[in-house]
């Protein structure tokens, strides 16, 4: 069986405090960003963009074989690398544990500023989309 | 010149420092270093402590009340207009205008005269360099009178390009609404010398003077300007209060911006008259606590020789133009000759979004994004850019802790 929404947050909370300085978690954090492959190019169109004023989000989702499967990118690497952690926790799930899923990895590894709608990274409204995505597609699965 | 006392504190940055209690803070286990003054300024002890008086002994609400409060509290509020007046060299304190900030004096213009003056087939001049605060209001009123919005060209160091203004202004020209020191590149455009073009075409001129009050002292009188907008919290003062400098005769000419209390001379269900300057353009209780404080701001500003704070910021503005050219993968925005407190830029590729979080990990605040001029960053063909903005209160150990961020930032980013 493959893990659930909370046992990869565990594991991404665990791999977090090897970290003792802020730098390393950044540059762990860029190096997800530049290894997340992104979207391709028929996704990167205006319905998928995801609203934020600063960094822009692209969002693709799909159901397959009764799972909900994201796909995105962003033009800013810090927040593509936040992406990276979203996707590995939430994506490949059952569309209805998406939508009920308690995202607390975000604040256990100290990012959590990132999600303040302040910020207007995209990334919050992100994690809505995700959300509300995984709602719709529970329905037809 | 006038009269005034003339021996001058003397400029001592770290004294300075002192005045200002946000500054000994930390952010993310640094000291801060505010490099945001672009978006808003700190505020001394002075100011500060002029606010909580107010509230503490003195607040009333003005204009009305025949007790000792009222009168007292109307006094204060009038002298910050006789004082601004007096910073600006105005003709009269009745040509000084309490707003909610420049954004909403260029609304009052663009409402009031805009609407009342602009005919079909007339046009107003903006550049591309202009705050949306400067370009918005334009179209809007342009749209429901039928003029035209022209807009002069820059090169690519951040110049207007005057010949092309020049051509630009013909006889239907009816305004050119520039800004005077932009706040994305920091450029400071040839003012006077656009005023005096215009006015051989009989066009009136608007000055966004957002970024320039903070970095220089502006004369109404000498430049001969029509319109001047400027916010108080970039400049040492509260936030929510804006000043609309206007020339007697034109604000006399143009009708009411809001109806309300204050700004009404006579009201009865068949007719009201009008109050006169400047309350014909105040309606409602104005921001007192805020306007009062801001008293307290220019009287800091006159404590100092401004040549002093001029030649400070100038000599920071340069320490950090050349340490940060030799970061690795910097690109420079906004080259001009004459230039106040802004260095813009970008590293590489990289989204500014990247370099502004890094920096905050540092204590380090700046500004990152498109800078509400968004034709602006257009031109440039960028999404942003990181900009690091000055005021006289920022010392070296500020431009050596952003030029180690910036380096970090370079380092891991790119
Ligand atoms: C050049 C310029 N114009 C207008 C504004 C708008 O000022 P406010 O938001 O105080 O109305 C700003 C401030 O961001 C500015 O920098």
């Amino acid at each position: 069986m493959s893990s659930s929404i909370d046992e990869i947050q565990d594991q991404v909370i665990e791999e977090f405090q090897l970290f003792d300085q802020w730098i390393e978690k950044y540059e762990y954090i860029i190096e997800l960003g530049k290894n997340l492959p992104g979207l391709d190019d028929q996704y990167m169109r205006d319905e998928n963009l995801v609203p934020g004023c600063q960094s822009r989000v692209w969002l693709h989702a799909e159901l397959k074989g009764g799972k909900a499967v994201y796909a995105a990118d962003s033009d800013a690497i810090i927040t593509k690398g936040i992406i990276a952690l979203l996707i590995r926790v939430l994506s490949e799930q059952p569309p209805e544990k998406v939508h009920e899923a308690e995202l607390y990895f975000i604040d256990r590894i100290g990012l959590k500023d990132h999600l303040s709608s302040t910020r207007s990274n995209g990334l919050v409204s992100m994690i809505n989309k995700m959300r509300t995505v995984a709602r719709d597609l529970s329905k037809i699965a | 010149m006038s009269g005034k006392v003339t021996s001058f504190r003397k400029f001592d940055v770290e004294k300075i420092r002192n005045d200002f209690p946000v500054l000994h803070r930390e952010v993310n286990g640094n000291p801060l270093v505010y490099l945001d003054n672009g978006a808003s300024s700190q505020k001394p002890k002075q100011v500060i402590d002029r606010m909580t008086r107010y509230y503490e002994h003195e607040h009333a609400n003005i204009h009305r009340g025949v007790h000792h409060l009222s009168q007292r509290a109307t006094d204060s509020y009038e002298q910050v207009r006789e004082a601004t007046c007096n910073y600006l060299n105005a003709a009269s304190s009745r040509e000084i205008l309490f707003t909610r900030g420049t954004t909403e004096s260029i609304n009052l213009v663009a409402c009031s005269w805009g609407r009342h003056f602009l005919k079909e087939g007339d046009e107003i001049i903006i550049s591309t360099m202009e705050h949306h605060s400067n370009i918005v209001p334009w179209q809007m009123t342009c749209e429901e009178r039928g003029a035209k919005l022209k807009v002069i060209p820059i090169s690519k160091a951040g110049e207007l390009d005057m010949e092309a203004f020049q051509n630009l202004l013909n006889e239907r020209t009816r305004l050119v609404s520039l800004v005077h020191v932009s706040n994305a590149l920091g450029t400071i455009n040839p003012v006077k010398e656009i005023i005096n073009l215009a006015h051989q075409c009989n066009a009136l001129v608007l000055l966004d003077g957002a970024q320039a009050l903070p970095h220089m002292k502006v004369d109404m009188r000498a430049l001969d300007v029509d319109f001047y907008a400027f916010s108080a919290h970039k400049m040492l003062g509260p936030t929510g209060l804006g000043i609309l400098y206007g020339r007697e005769s034109l604000l006399d000419s143009m009708p009411p911006y809001q109806g309300g209390g204050e700004m009404i001379e006579r009201v009865t269900f068949e007719k009201t008259t009008y109050n006169e300057l400047p309350f014909k353009f105040e309606a409602g209780t104005p921001n007192i606590a805020d306007t009062i404080a801001f008293g307290s701001a220019l009287e800091y500003y006159d404590e100092f020789d401004q040549d002093e704070l001029i030649a400070h910021e100038q000599d920071l503005l340069a320490y950090a133009g050349q340490r940060l050219s030799q970061v690795d993968g910097i690109e420079f925005v906004g080259m001009a000759r004459d230039k106040a407190g802004v260095i813009s830029f970008n590293l590489k590729d990289i989204h500014p979004f990247d370099v502004g979080t890094i920096l905050d990990q540092m204590g380090i605040a700046v500004r990152t994004g498109h800078h509400c001029t968004q034709p602006l960053m257009d031109f440039y063909g960028i999404v942003g850019t990181v900009r690091a903005s000055f005021a006289f209160y920022n010392n070296q150990t500020d431009v050596d802790a952003l030029v180690d961020g910036v380096e970090k930032a370079s380092a891991i980013l790119l």
